[in-house]
């Protein structure tokens, strides 16, 4: 099998290796185990099922460690999976400061792709990594650290660069948060007192400390903000210099938040439903004419619609030209992608022109993301279409994709040099054999195992003989008979012969006992889709002379779309297994569980990202307290209730403020429960932000208008000035106490008295 | 007093023809032939078997819903006398005599015909014309998907009547409000709206959305009532609790008592048994509670157990043990510790026996009295049969390489000594010093060595293992989980001191007599709990479709077929009135749009009254259609057609609404008026054309010959039924 997905098998069962760290125990082989499959196949149950449904399950027999390739390679999807089922991985060491912790494998390694040049692919839009890539570059790191497995050791590799850069990013967060509460509050305390939260939480330090996207995101997202809010402000002087440059900021920092990860999105809602309110506003105001209003509305779109786009498509411009060597993941993409790869087989590519009886052939799907038509030793279960071997695609360049062209009704080995050549021909019928399993492509009148409504496909037969339903008849489209076939250039059908359905991919993802990859149908529809044309991409053919071949090159909208494509389908496939403990996203307000960074045992160095529970109880509290404020505020408003010129000051504060706040909030935090993919802890990050933002905001107004109860005002700043006291102390304190989390702990477990944590474990579901 | 003998007593009737009339037509429309085809039609299949086991007493849970809707359909059953005994397996399967097929389909019948009325009733509160009213209660009429979906023993046209209902006794509620608050009929009406939710929830969880719509406008219009300066804060706050009483509290007790009515019906094992906790089988007759009546509720040392895992996925098993041990080497070329194999077996077996042995004494019997085992307690778990040692140890298990394989340990001498202590924690105790109970507690099995807990982890064993289902040490626990979970179902006190005794004690069934019955709240919750946790496979149905194909009507569902003649049913929507419903909406939205913007820049085109009913009007009928649409994007179970159906009668309502304001503020000659009206005659009768020409596929009768049948096919992606000659 090829060596990246190698690479990646081994790389995943290094982790299962550490993850139980018992390689002494006799009968359990330690070495083999890195050659064995990660994760061994479960294979599926064929006891009956108690409950209606009747019997499903069966399972295939035992995939041949060679052969079974459903992991992509390192940083793709799947190892993301390992890493959620390995719970956040546990190192040898952890970080101490030499050494990789938690997910700095994924993204300090594609920091060293960028340096490399390599291609790769990933679930997230490019900028974070790039800039980590450019961070490294700059800080002279040579992108040779493997980044295998967490706790390896950097040794001479220059690391800091990367990882200065992120907590850069992430302490710029607090005066970020702190101008915007102040410019949201004119309070200088509520500012002081959002920044305090910020610089002694915990988790927002640990999460700086290392090599993760997040910093950069909430980085940008808080500039977003920021602007945002300085924008609002400079409402008064439309058009002036500040007006504009704060307008073009939100701008930039909007392509900057969805350049990073694709939950930027919720600060550009955020931003498009403020600038919705500001238009409404300027439309309601009749002493600006409508050309006035046009001019606003054109400002608008060019800053925070065209701007943004113009920055998002330079980021990948940018990530194309930089990566132009052929890498990891280049099976995800298209051919004609393929072929613009440095040192990928498609590159300069010289194959024999024109398809030949007895060719060696692998077929790709013409459908964004779509794979390699793709056999394996393995039968689809019991219950599901015919027990015969399965027929997926598969994203991954395989062995188990090569498929031999033969001729439908003789099995005369072709590839005796006396033979002539034969050329395959649009509406000649043909045979497909599956080289390793010498199986021929099937299909029949069974229903499919997803789309229920086409035809299941499978490999039938033994060394080459099956029956008439392994004919197919092959079409080019847009030609007329007798036509030769091209390989890449020519886009086929393959129409069954007996049943007249076309071979196609639905792009549905198949369970377990299809390891995760895609499922290959045969519909009876005849719709000219992507999802039934196929092209041939390796062609081997030792009778044919090589011609070297320039593919048309795909233009950069095309390439565009189909990675956005591609990285749509990756993040769909994130799926949480069965049985699996994932986080919860109401775990994550009451600080629920926090996720290890690196460390197990009481030797290790451990690092465990938790929130500083005073300071997350506190937003918490803070929110319900938020609303009750609201509503009553609200209903006293609407009553008629006459305030005093303070308390509407305060109520402008907490409805107009602390209402962007608590929007951005629920923006960041409550889409997070219609996601059917792994969610980890660190995902509410950006909502705490905001959170603690309202947390300053509420607070200082509620001991304001408390202190508002003592008469003489010298008495009222002391009562307050006290109240802000209190809540600043309480936040030092619960600092000191939770500090050794972002810093390291070693020693005995926080569940064994002894321990200096002892004490602090409030919950039991923490584990430090 | 007396008052009556001096002056006659006077009753004045008023009746609404309209209402009457269009009531009449409603039920002839849906009760005709209701008994024909006097076979299964297509979900009924599904529905059946709960009205089987409603009739029988049998416990059931479906995961498709609440059990309102199911016990209005058994309700029919019981009316028509039905035994129950009819084997609900195949659509289109003849029904035996003994089933009252006119009573079953007739309450859903019932509710689609009352639709009608309602529909007209809903645009007279609405405050817009008769005829407009008129109108939107024929489209309902001659819609041919709601007839077909309301003419069998379905739950759509029993939603989509208790859905408007709702919506009717609301609006009648706010059209008192404004000179009659507190008056008898607003209580009526306000008390009728809630009950209409909690209904409508009951029946499909579908209800919810429209309940939540409700609660929304309620919402906005207390909001003005709150503004009201002439309200004093007393009257205030009893208009609120009022509304919270109505449409809150009551709605929810409502949705509870269904249950409780459901579980008060169904007393007898039967089916899904499994699916529920050992404390929940208990409780139901026979089943579980004829093995574990009487037994000792405490765990001793010296009990014998079996112990049940509490997550039931994939399957609910024992923990298991056999003498076969495991493979020195996998497959993958992975050693392993070649120990006696436990594993989690999913039948009834004597090795699923254990015994809860004390690690410092040596007997296997229970002493007198006997001594419990309480939270925190260190045991051993012996194998009954093989009397091998629960054991786990530094080895990777057999499929899941991250965590510790399980054995019952086997001393082969090899400085491999035994790690056989577990401390037992009970999750769902009271207080630290509770005693570990059969069924009632929920156990965690700590190894005092390693801190690994014994953990199912779904994954099935090969050959060796006889596809039994993988047991594991999970070292890294993280938080609860139910398959770290166990709970001891069945249980005797151990008596044999010797091994043979032993064996012929554990072959013996239990029996003794005590019973524990859980109080209803408990069973709420566990069975609520698995309503909406219990996932069906998802799968695609051969009549599945996309939210997408719905509102243009892209896809149809093949009901039923005639076994011999191509005489056939099929929940197909009048094309006519869901193109019109679909650009009337968007009528409704462009139009909105404009006016907004303009009245924005203070232009008023139609006046302030017309607005507000116009802006009213719009929230019911386009919200109505919006919560019942939109969220099936979101969603990830298997989408039918008869899905849209409640969003469609929102859509047809606002049809009419359209036409009117059209008619009253945008056509301004009379010339155009007249025209207007020759239009929407025009179109009616097109829309009863459509009716009558799809009326064959929904009642099912006449049979269409071939081309009569080919010429229905006015979409090529609608599947209609063509026999081979």
């Amino acid at each position: 099998s090829p060596a990246g997905s190698a690479a990646a098998a081994a790389a995943a069962a290094g982790l299962h290796l550490h993850a139980c760290p018992a390689a002494r125990s006799p009968g359990r082989s330690g070495p083999s185990a890195a050659g064995g499959a990660p994760g061994a196949p479960p294979a599926a149950a064929t006891l009956p099922r108690p409950s209606r449904g009747g019997s499903t399950g069966g399972s295939g027999p035992r995939h041949p460690p060679q052969l079974r390739l459903p992991l992509p390679p390192p940083g793709g999807a799947t190892a993301r999976l390992v890493r959620a089922g390995a719970g956040p991985v546990p190192g040898i060491g952890g970080p101490r400061p030499g050494r990789a912790g938690w997910d700095e494998t994924h993204f300090g390694k594609m920091g060293s792709y960028y340096i490399n040049r390599t291609f790769f692919f990933d679930v997230h839009p490019p900028l974070g990594k790039m800039l980590i890539g450019l961070a490294g570059y700059l800080s002279g790191y040579d992108g040779t650290f493997p980044f295998q497995k967490p706790g390896d050791r950097y040794e001479q590799h220059n690391y800091m660069g990367m990882r200065g850069f992120c907590a850069f990013l992430g302490s710029c967060l607090v005066p970020l948060v702190y101008l915007t509460v102040l410019e949201l509050s004119k309070s200088l305390p509520a500012a002081l007192l959002t920044a305090f939260i910020l610089i002694f939480d915990t988790g927002c330090i640990t999460l700086s400390q290392y090599i993760l996207l997040d910093p950069i995101l909430m980085f940008f997202v808080m500039g977003a903000v920021l602007s945002m809010v300085k924008c609002n402000s400079c409402a008064d002087r439309p058009f002036s210099a500040s007006w504009w440059f704060w307008m073009s900021l939100t701008g930039v920092n909007l392509a900057g938040a969805m350049g990073v990860k694709f939950v930027g999105l919720f600060v550009v809602l955020l931003v498009g439903l403020n600038t919705m309110h500001d238009l409404w506003d300027l439309l309601g105001n009749l002493s600006l004419s409508l050309v006035m209003f046009g001019k606003h509305l054109l400002a608008r779109v060019l800053c925070l619609i065209l701007l943004p786009l113009a920055l998002y498509t330079a980021m990948f411009a940018v990530h194309f030209t930089v990566l132009n060597k052929s890498g990891p993941g280049d099976g995800f993409f298209s051919s004609a992608f393929q072929s613009q790869l440095i040192g990928n087989n498609l590159h300069n590519m010289s194959v024999p022109e024109h398809l030949a009886y007895g060719s060696m052939v692998t077929m790709k799907n013409l459908r964004m993301a779509g794979g390699y038509l793709h056999s394996h030793w393995h039968l689809y279960p019991e219950g599901i279409g015919a027990r015969q071997q399965q027929v997926t695609a598969y994203l991954h360049k395989d062995l188990n994709n090569l498929w031999i062209v033969k001729k439908h009704h003789s099995d005369t080995d072709l590839s005796d040099p006396s033979i002539p050549v034969e050329f395959v021909r649009h509406g000649d019928i043909i045979r497909l054999e599956h080289k390793e399993t010498s199986r021929n492509l099937h299909s029949h009148q069974h229903e499919a195992p997803l789309t229920r409504k086409h035809f299941q496909v499978t490999a039938y037969g033994i060394n080459g003989t099956g029956d008439s339903n392994d004919f197919w008849r092959i079409e080019v489209v847009g030609r007329k008979a007798e036509k030769l076939i091209r390989v890449l250039r020519s886009q086929v059908r393959l129409i069954h012969v007996a049943t007249g359905c076309i071979l196609g991919s639905s792009g549905k993802i198949l369970p377990k006992w299809g390891w995760e990859q895609l499922e290959v149908t045969c519909t009876p529809y005849l719709k000219e889709t992507p999802n039934s044309l196929w092209n041939f991409e390796d062609h081997i053919n030792p009778k044919l002379p090589n011609i070297s071949l320039d593919v048309l090159k795909p233009s950069f909208a095309e390439i565009l779309l189909e990675s956005h494509m591609v990285m749509i389908q990756g993040n769909t496939a994130l799926k949480p297994k069965d049985n699996e403990v994932t986080s919860k996203p109401w775990h994550w307000p009451i600080n629920y569980q926090g996720l290890r960074f690196s460390g197990v045992n009481e030797t290790d160095y451990r690092v465990y990202l938790l929130g500083n529970p005073v300071i997350w109880w506190l937003n918490l509290v803070t929110i319900g307290l938020y609303l009750l404020i609201t509503v009553s505020t609200a209903v006293a408003l609407k009553r008629g209730v006459q305030l005093t010129s303070e308390h509407k000051e305060l109520s402008r504060v907490v409805l107009r403020g602390g209402g962007q706040i608590m929007l951005g909030w629920l923006l960041h935090y409550l889409p997070f429960f219609m996601m059917g993919r792994v969610l980890y802890f660190h995902h509410y990050f950006p909502a705490m932000l905001f959170s603690s933002m309202l947390t300053g905001i509420t607070w200082d107004t509620l001991l304001k208008f408390l202190a508002g109860f003592w008469s003489p005002s010298t008495t009222a700043k002391k009562v307050y000035g006290a109240g802000f006291l209190a809540l600043v102390l309480l936040i030092i304190y619960s600092f000191y106490l939770f500090h050794p989390l972002s810093y390291g702990i070693v020693g005995p477990m926080a569940s064994d008295p002894s321990s200096p944590m002892a004490g602090l474990r409030w919950m039991d579901s923490w584990e430090f | 007093m007396l008052g009556f003998l001096k002056e006659p007593v006077i009753l004045t009737v008023e009746i609404n023809m309209n209402v009457m009339v269009l009531t009449l037509m409603g039920l002839i429309s849906r009760l005709w032939r209701l008994s024909y085809p006097r076979a299964v039609v297509f979900d009924e299949v599904y529905y059946g078997q709960f009205v089987s086991l409603y009739m029988k007493r049998i416990f059931f849970v479906d995961d498709s819903g609440p059990p309102f809707g199911h016990m209005l359909l058994a309700l029919g059953g019981y009316l028509g006398g039905f035994d129950g005994n009819f084997l609900w397996n195949r659509i289109g399967a003849e029904y035996s005599m003994n089933v009252p097929v006119w009573s079953l389909r007739l309450l859903p019948a019932l509710a689609g015909a009352l639709c009608v009325p309602l529909a007209y009733q809903i645009l007279v509160e609405l405050q817009f014309s008769h005829c407009a009213a008129l109108g939107a209660a024929l489209l309902i009429l001659l819609e041919n998907s709601l007839i077909t979906q309301s003419r069998f023993m379905l739950l759509e046209s029993i939603l989509i009547f208790f859905i408007l209902l709702a919506v009717l006794a609301y609006l009648k509620f706010y059209n008192l409000q404004k000179h009659s608050s507190f008056s008898g009929s607003w209580w009526f009406w306000l008390l009728l709206t809630g009950v209409a939710c909690s209904c409508a929830v009951g029946v499909k969880y579908m209800g919810l959305f429209t309940y939540i719509l409700l609660l929304t406008i309620a919402g906005l219009h207390f909001w003005h009532v709150i503004g009201d300066q002439n309200l004093s804060n007393v009257s205030l706050m009893c208009h609120f609790l009022a509304r919270t009483l109505a449409l809150i509290v009551i709605p929810v007790a409502m949705y509870v008592s269904f249950f409780y009515v459901h579980l008060t019906l169904l007393y007898r094992s039967g089916p899904h048994d499994q699916i529920m906790t050992s404390a929940f089988q208990a409780s139901l007759e026979g089943g579980l509670a004829r093995i574990t009546q009487g037994q000792p509720l405490e765990v001793a040392y010296g009990s014998q157990i079996t112990l049940r895992n509490v997550l039931g996925k994939p399957m609910q098993c024992w923990l298991h043990s056999h003498t076969n041990t495991y493979p020195i080497r996998y497959e993958n070329g992975r050693g392993s510790s070649h120990q006696q194999q436990v594993t989690c077996y999913p039948f009834k077996d004597v090795n699923n026996w254990w015994i809860v042995k004390d690690p410092g004494m040596q007997q296997l019997v229970v002493s007198n009295p006997p001594r419990p085992v309480r939270h925190g307690h260190i045991v051993q778990l012996v194998h009954g049969i093989t009397t091998r040692y629960l054991n786990t140890h530094d080895v990777a298990a057999p499929l899941s390489p991250h965590s510790q394989e399980v054995s019952c340990y086997i001393d082969y001498n090899i400085s491999m000594p035994a790690q056989n202590l577990w401390r037992v924690e009970i999750v769902n105790r009271e207080s630290d010093t509770d005693v570990w109970k059969t069924i009632l507690s929920e156990v965690r099995f700590v190894h005092v060595n390693t801190s690994a807990v014994l953990k199912l982890s779904g994954a099935s064993l090969p050959e060796w293992g006889y596809r039994q289902l993988e047991v594991v040490g999970e070292k890294l626990s993280k938080g609860y989980h139910q398959s770290m979970v166990w709970n001891v179902e069945e249980h005797r006190y151990g008596k044999s001191l010797e091994q043979k005794e032993r064996e012929v004690e554990l072959h013996s069934p239990t029996q003794m007599d005590i019973s524990k019955n859980l109080s209803f709240m408990a069973k709420f919750t566990e069975l609520q709990w698995k309503i909406l946790t219990l996932k069906n496979e998802e799968t695609e149905h051969k009549y599945s479709s996309s939210a997408l194909d719905w509102i243009t009507m892209d896809t149809n569902i093949a009901y039923w077929l005639h076994p011999t003649s191509s005489a056939q049913i099929h929940l197909l929507g009048n094309v006519v009135t869901w193109t019109s419903a679909n650009v009337a909406a968007l009528v409704y939205v462009c139009l909105s749009l404009w006016y907004l913007v303009r009245r924005r820049r203070k232009i008023y085109d139609i006046p302030e009254d017309a607005w507000q009913l116009w802006v009213s009007a719009g929230g019911i009928c386009v919200g109505g259609w919006a919560v019942n649409y939109l969220p099936f994007f979101g969603m990830e179970k298997t989408l039918f057609l008869y899905h849209y159906l409640p969003a469609l009668t929102f859509q047809i309502l606002l049809i009419p609404i359209v036409l009117q304001h059209i008619s009253d503020h945008l056509c301004r000659s009379v010339l155009l008026k007249s025209m207007f009206t020759a239009l929407i005659v025009a179109w009616f009768s097109s829309v009863y054309f459509v009716y009558s020409t799809f009326s064959p596929v929904t009642y099912g009768e006449p049979s269409l010959s071939v081309t009569e049948l080919k010429d229905l096919r006015w979409k090529d992606s609608w599947n209609i039924l063509i026999r081979k000659q």
